[in-house]
């Protein structure tokens, strides 16, 4: 672990810092993913509130976490957002207009609401002095708050990715190949929807014998009296052109 | 000078919140998925959290679990919408009033 991790993730003023900036950027990107009115900025939002959720699991002691947020999530699951959106049309513009009336101010009395309820269920024992992880304080188990007992040992002992690994084929090795069984079966699924069932009637083969009998007709038409080497020529321009527009056609 | 633990827990709660009022703001389909998975990694950010507080792993497996599950309702969700627009040429969820093909 670099010395600024370490410091960071043993209480001191670098995780105070760390989690006032990037607090800041997960929120500001959250609040820019629900307010960008392109679907693209939404993602290029959505990319940045992963960084910073990637940065803080490293701040609580996640590594293996963090490199996987990395990997899967900004990596993986937004370029697969972004081809989508790619695919489906990026010009559009999402209307921000609500069609019930009152829908937002509605919605963001719930939100606060659900996050006043939230915040003070899951973090009120947590904010007293000893639930800052690795103080003297929590480690003696006096001052107010729940104590937070850090994973500084247990990731000293054999390593976060090591303890983790022996965890996900020890105890959970069961839920570990039901994730595979299921992982089979999202790629099945994906691919079963995403194929394009088109009617077979309407399929245009390159070498089938559709492109033959357009291209003798066209030459016919348009060079009645050209010799048998012309002919072929013209027919060989015009299949180069039928096909792009056999393309659009299909398309 | 140092942070106690529900701060990261406040933080994952706005988060949270945050993902919930864009499912019910926006109206694109594909921003509202984003939007789910904003919900999905503020509740692995708790489960890490949780895990430090209680110095052990086990928070951060069953967060694991949950960034795999959240790939592969990923891909599946992307098809569907793909298959949504394919249908009524819209990704708008007010046009997909009925479940009726």
């Amino acid at each position: 672990m670099t010395p600024v991790l370490a410091q960071a993730t043993e209480g001191g003023a670098a995780e105070l810092w760390t989690f006032i900036i990037v607090g800041a950027v997960a929120l500001g990107s959250a609040f820019g993913l629900i307010l960008m009115r392109n679907a693209v900025h939404a993602a290029l939002m959505l990319v940045l509130n992963f960084l910073a959720i990637a940065v803080l699991y490293a701040v609580l002691q996640a590594q293996f976490l963090a490199v996987i947020q990395l990997i899967v999530y900004a990596g993986a699951i937004v370029v697969l957002f972004l081809f989508v959106l790619m695919l489906l049309g990026v010009s559009r513009e999402d209307s921000l207009t609500a069609r019930v009336p009152g829908q937002k101010t509605m919605a963001s009395v719930l939100g606060v609401l659900l996050f006043v309820s939230l915040a003070a269920a899951t973090a009120g024992p947590f904010l007293g002095d000893a639930s800052v992880c690795g103080s003297e304080e929590a480690l003696t188990g006096t001052g107010d708050g729940v104590p937070c007992l850090g994973l500084a040992a247990v990731n000293a002992a054999e390593g976060n990715l090591r303890g983790l690994g022996f965890l996900l084929f020890t105890d959970y090795v069961w839920a570990f190949e039901v994730t595979a069984v299921l992982l089979v079966i999202a790629a099945i699924g994906a691919i079963v929807l995403g194929r394009r069932q088109e009617d077979p009637s309407e399929l245009v083969e390159p070498g089938s014998t559709v492109l033959p009998a357009r291209r003798g007709s066209g030459s016919a038409a348009t060079e009645p009296g050209a010799g048998p080497t012309d002919a072929d020529e013209g027919a060989a321009t015009e299949t180069s052109e039928a096909t792009p527009s056999e393309g659009e056609e299909r398309t | 000078m140092s942070v106690p633990a529900g701060y990261y827990l406040i933080l994952a709660a706005a988060l949270f919140s945050i993902g919930a009022v864009g499912v019910l703001i926006r109206r694109s389909v594909i921003v509202m998925f984003m939007c789910v998975e904003l919900m999905l990694n503020s509740v692995n950010l708790t489960l890490v959290t949780f895990a430090r507080i209680n110095a052990s792993l086990d928070g951060q497996v069953l967060a694991f679990f949950v960034i795999v599950v959240a790939a592969a309702e990923v891909t599946v969700g992307l098809a569907l919408i793909v298959n949504l627009f394919r249908l009524r040429a819209s990704t708008d969820a007010d046009q997909v009033g009925a479940l009726r093909a």
